[in-house]
């Protein structure tokens, strides 16, 4: 047998040939060893092999003999925190977490103190899809952005993420950080063709592979026709997905699950797998897919499809269009659009299936609605929900990616088969490319008028989406493209079509920002188009424009919405982006006339809550030492929403965040909660706790009041004791003297999303492009928010820099290529996220404002401020150029051959 | 990530312990590359740490590169003060897109046997007319001689190159004739630090002669152009036009053939003038 050291510990163990260090250490029970990538790109598997850092899934395991390995368990000494640990916790350098192991191991490494002087060069190779690296750079440079977990004053507090020790060294366990007794491996066929009937499949070699348990194929599994988004109202999306299918639709798409012992002989069972195919002509652009004679992608006994491949048209009008085009002095016309991208939660999705000695169906999850996917698996397997238990334990980002059941379902009908044997699916980065979800590609003409005064007289747009093989999330995402864009604008006539159409791709699914984005971007970019024709500034005439308190919140529907002014802020971030552009950073264009400089601005608008149902609950007891438990179903996911509500709940019961202990996103051990999605974290789930804490407090005074005879308004909650007239009782007496008379202290509460208040983002960029090489520097980048009184400055600073940085991936680096329907780069070498060179540093502003509408004046603000990012880039590059870039990415290559003329 | 095909990892301290070569050999050298992607092929890999070549040799000659010599070897590279070149092979590393802790285990030969069109040890061997000393494998039929090819011969397109099947890079020599010459490189990527779309590199000897530019990524192999003299801005136009035409160029997601194409003008032009 081989020796190992690591961190201090020696092991006699033999790794497989081909084993890489990463899972050899996994196995070893070292789970602090993260995978964003299997491939050397994210950094997330970074350990120490006598003392210098590698990427460990690179790293043939067998080369770790006889060397010390050190991993981020290995890291603290006695207990202590590594100084790099320590800055990483004050500075709060991470979000859901996933990728701090790897951060800290690459800049605590000798190695690293030579490169840290640049550290976009040294930082190459530690990629983070949560903050946009800001706190990153803070760590390393020592500052702190945390305050005092003070009683009573949680509210407003910047505090650290209550798990951030664990999540530091290693012991934050993420879905797949568990090892199982008799786990078994199941590994999918994914589909190499666009669009094909299989004829047959012949599982006799696959069966003959030796440590395979099961093959499943369209064969075998339940024939039950449903969607793989999340939603808590199901008939939002179609039903026209099966577990497993004899019709592939998209290249990617699963074709059987193989089940063996080990995850080698489920590849094996995988690869020796033989398929037959009857390849049916496809589709891949929705224009096309929606002519006749289009190959249908769903025939009618499976789904009615009314209209071809147009899954869904949404249209309406208010006003007269037409007369509000005749009154226009200027129209503008143009089309735009936008690109595919993905998620890229670093955390791939993953799922462990088995039965539980309470005879019970265990799903440990990778998800952002864990009570919705109780509920799809109840329907899919044909039993009733309460046998299913579904749960997370920590989650490595979301993005709306996990708002999809895609990894859940399979391992659990495998241990349904399988006797109730732990199955475990993680999927791969390339699982994520070309088997997950993506933002739906769409296409938005515009045509817009206005007024010399710059008044808007008529809008009139016409959307496609592409929402590829299937159609879950494709009429919501259609719905949110069509309204807020729309709606931030008093315009008294607006017009719009939307269509959303199968075609042969992979499927969109949800997103940050959710189809709105898309349209944000054509809408954002035609205000300054128009904006220029009037020789009206960009800011000013949105001023002119932009929706008020006192008008109707409409885009191109009458009918009455919920969506209503909380608090109202776009009048300061429009002031606050205008002022900051205007003032400069001192950051100068490179120098040389191939340099052009612009500066561009653009606003979104959201409505803080999907229009469908969504509900949230949460549950508080007082515990017999003083302190509190808090229940609430909402996922998180780097969100930062159980700091959230701890502070929530902490405030209102008057004492320490930390005085609140709390579990989530668990159906067995929480109350339902939809999923914590389209913005409903703070305003749903929060308002549940807030509503919670609440019956809480009074719970505690109408006791106190009883118990001590003081009138119950002479009572009132002081940190851990409960002070009734002029006597101090601490909770935990009272709950003594409560469990005497069987009072329980423990309350629940409720809370539904209606009406929903309205926040806003605008986004500022001042940057230079090289009109030879199509280079673009951000000199400049400005955000103001309007998301009510921030319950966590700190994590909402987090959450809009983390969506910024993703707009700026959107609009520079990320673009999904596809050749007829084969994704070209399904590897983050190949697909880029922003790394921290690509990522600016980003100056945050508050509006001050105060929600009359949200828990404690809070509004949502993590999924916003990702859609004005790139509309104000694509201004700011048609400022400087004087060329109007319609479509996204803006990469060099696409922009070089209109650069070259200067102006 | 697992290479769960592997059957084998064979650890041979000296050459004649390989045994007979086989399709489904591979040589391990750094793993960067072998390890990044799945290997279906492949049942064994052959383990060159074991052969314990010395990463780096100098002599009045040139400097002899194993073809297992860590990268991070070469960026702590300190040469003699009459090898201009030197500070040339931090430039190249720095224009990998991969980072500094690759460089612990990535090798220089592994980067020039993966051939691809952005592997920057091409871009560097072959601007510095390096020379590959190939060993065929002990039971190839052509009585066992080593073999040399020129870096910029040796890739031959896009993730292909003249090794044949068990034939091993041993290392590389850059002459110092080359590693004395002055030097101006240029890269340009579709995102900050990114994999390149073009990196180019000219040298020129100290009398203002015999330069020598390297056309790298933005081709599918390394394109070289000699010139006795320093070439006019025109001349060096239509010298790359004559050994590239449009279709010549190399499209993908790090870059449109038409974008490379142009910038490869662009910054042969900036590398010409630089050293005029």
């Amino acid at each position: 047998m081989s020796k190992f050291e690591v961190n201090g510990h020696l092991y006699s163990a033999e790794p497989r040939p081909g084993q890489c260090l990463r899972t050899f250490l996994r196995d070893l029970e070292v789970f602090g060893v993260k995978k964003g990538c299997d491939a050397g790109d994210c950094g997330a598997c970074t350990v120490w092999i006598d003392g210098k850092p590698f990427h460990s899934c690179l790293v043939p395991a067998f080369r770790g003999e006889d060397r010390k390995i050190t991993t981020i368990e290995g890291l603290a000494t006695d207990g202590v925190l590594h100084p790099v640990q320590k800055a990483f916790h004050d500075a709060q350098a991470f979000q859901c977490g996933y990728c701090a192991a790897g951060m800290v191991m690459t800049t605590a490494s000798a190695a690293f103190q030579e490169h840290k002087h640049d550290l976009p060069h040294a930082l190459k190779g530690n990629l983070c899809r949560c903050t946009g690296y800001r706190p990153v750079q803070d760590a390393l440079h020592g500052k702190s952005n945390i305050e005092e977990d003070i009683a009573g004053k949680a509210c407003g507090a910047s505090l650290p993420n209550p798990f951030t020790d664990a999540i530091l060294t290693g012991k934050a366990r993420y879905t797949m950080d568990i090892a199982m007794e008799g786990m078994l491996h199941l590994k999918v066929l994914r589909s190499p063709h666009a669009h094909a009937r299989i004829t047959r499949i012949d599982r006799t070699k696959a069966t003959a592979v030796p440590g395979i348990v099961a093959v499943y194929t369209w064969e075998d599994v339940p024939r039950r026709l449903y969607s793989t988004a999340l939603h808590e109202d199901h008939l939002v999306d179609p039903d026209d997905t099966y577990m497993l299918d004899n019709v592939v639709r998209f290249a990617g798409q699963r074709i059987a699950a193989v089940v063996a012992e080990s995850e080698a002989a489920a590849e094996a069972g995988v690869r020796a797998l033989v398929v037959d195919y009857e390849i049916l002509p496809a589709v891949f652009d929705p224009v096309a897919a929606m002519e006749p004679d289009a190959p249908r992608l769903h025939d009618k006994n499976e789904v009615v499809t009314q209209n071809g491949n147009i899954f869904c048209t949404l249209q309406g009008e208010i006003g007269d269009v037409a007369k509000g085009f005749k009154e226009a002095d200027a129209v503008h016309e143009m089309t735009y659009s936008t690109s595919r991208v993905q998620h890229v939660h670093l955390e791939t999705h993953g799922s462990i299936a088995w039965k539980g000695e309470d005879n019970r169906w265990h799903v440990r999850t990778s998800s952002q609605g864990p009570f919705t996917v109780r509920t799809k698996l109840a329907h899919l397997m044909g039993v009733p929900a309460r046998e299913i238990h579904v749960f997370t334990e920590r989650v490595g980002g979301g993005f709306g990616g996990k708002q999809e059941m895609v990894s859940e379902d399979l391992p659990l009908f495998a241990t349904m088969k399988l006797g109730g044997r732990p199955v475990k699916w993680e999927w791969t980065r390339e699982d994520e490319f070309i088997g997950a979800t993506t933002r739906h590609q769409m296409t938005t003409r515009v045509r817009i008028g206005a007024r010399k005064d710059g008044t808007l007289t008529a809008l009139d747009v016409h959307v496609v989406s592409n929402t590829g093989a299937y159609g879950n999330h494709a009429s919501e995402t259609l719905g949110a493209a069509m309204g807020s864009p729309f709606a931030a604008y008093r315009c008294p006539n607006k017009k719009g079509v939307g269509h959303v159409v199968y075609t042969n791709m992979i499927p969109g699914g949800g997103f940050r920002g959710y189809g709105a984005s898309q349209t944000t971007f054509a809408m954002e970019c035609a205000m300054n188009e128009l904006a220029g024709l009037l020789g009206i500034d960009p800011v000013e005439i949105r001023r002119k424009n932009v929706v008020r308190p006192g008008d109707n919140i409409e885009s191109i529907w009458q009918e009455p919405s919920d969506a209503s002014f909380g608090s109202y802020g776009i009048d300061q971030c429009l002031e606050i982006v205008e002022t900051e552009l205007k003032k400069g950073n001192g950051v100068a264009k490179p120098a040389g006339d191939d340099w052009a400089e612009g500066t561009g601005m653009a606003l979104a608008m959201l409505e803080c809550g999907p229009p469908t149902e969504h509900r949230s609950g949460a549950e508080m007891k007082l515990l017999p030492d003083g302190t509190y438990h808090l229940a609430c179903g909402s996922s998180e996911m780097g969100n930062g929403i159980t700091t959230a509500h701890k502070q929530i709940a902490a405030s209102i019961v008057g004492v320490r965040a930390r005085d609140v202990d709390i579990i989530n996103a668990d159906t067995d051990r929480t109350p339902y909660d939809t999923g914590t999605f389209a913005s409903t974290g703070t305003v749903v789930a929060g308002k549940a706790v807030h509503l919670t804490a609440q019956a809480m407090r009074d719970d505690i005074l109408d006791f106190a009041a009883r118990h001590s005879g003081v009138d119950r308004d002479k009572c009132r909650l002081d940190n851990d004791a409960v002070v009734c007239g002029n006597k101090r009782i601490l909770l935990a007496e009272l709950h003594a003297a409560g469990a005497k008379v069987n009072h329980r202290f423990t309350v629940g509460r409720k809370a539904y999303l209606s009406p929903r208040s309205i926040a806003f983002n605008v986004q500022g960029v001042r940057l230079a492009v090289h009109r030879v090489t199509g280079e673009i520097r951000i000199l400049h980048s400005v955000h103001a928010a309007d998301i009510g009184r921030p319950i966590n400055p700190m994590q909402c600073r987090g959450q809009l820099d983390g969506a910024v940085a993703m707009g700026y991936g959107w609009a520079l680096t990320e673009n999904m290529v596809h050749d007829e329907g084969h994704m070209v780069n399904p590897q983050l070498r190949n697909y880029r996220i922003p790394a921290f060179a690509d990522t600016p540093h980003t100056d945050l502003f508050l509006a001050d404002t105060h929600d009359t509408i949200g828990p404690l004046g809070a509004k949502s603000q993590g999924e916003c401020a990702i859609n004005p990012v790139a509309p104000a880039i694509a201004n700011a590059l048609a400022a400087a150029t004087g060329v109007r870039f319609a479509h996204l990415p803006f990469t060099p290559d696409r922009l070089y051959s209109k650069l070259s003329a200067r102006p | 990530m697992n290479l769960n095909t592997i059957e084998e990892v064979k650890r041979p301290t000296s050459a004649d312990q390989i045994g007979q070569w086989r399709d489904d050999y591979a040589w391990l050298a750094g793993g960067t590359w072998l390890f990044s992607e799945p290997q279906a092929a492949t049942r064994t890999l052959i383990d060159l740490d074991g052969l314990g070549w010395a990463p780096l040799t100098a002599t009045a000659e040139g400097l002899e590169i194993a073809a297992t010599c860590r990268v991070v070897d070469l960026h702590d590279f300190k040469g003699p003060a009459e090898w201009r070149a030197v500070p040339l092979f931090r430039a190249c590393i720095d224009a990998f897109l991969m980072s500094f802790k690759i460089w612990n285990a990535a090798t220089v030969g592994g980067n020039i046997v993966m051939s691809l069109p952005a592997g920057a040890m091409i871009s560097l061997t072959s601007a510095l007319e390096g020379v590959c000393t190939l060993w065929p494998h002990p039971n190839q039929s052509n009585g066992g001689a080593p073999r040399e090819v020129p870096v910029v011969d040796f890739v031959t397109g896009n993730h292909r190159n003249v090794l044949r099947p068990g034939e091993l890079l041993r290392s590389i020599h850059l002459p110092a004739s080359a590693l004395s010459k002055r030097h101006a490189m240029r890269q340009v990527s579709l995102t900050h630090l990114g994999r390149s779309a073009a990196l180019i590199v000219g040298t020129v000897g100290q009398d203002g002669t015999d330069f020598l530019l390297t056309i790298t990524a933005s081709t599918p192999r390394p394109v070289q152009l000699r010139f006795a003299a320093m070439p006019s801005a025109d001349e060096l136009r239509r010298a790359i036009d004559e050994r590239l035409p449009p279709a010549a160029y190399f499209a993908d997601v790090h870059g449109s053939a038409p974008y490379k194409r142009h910038i490869t003008y662009y910054l042969a032009e900036q590398i010409r003038a630089e050293l005029a």
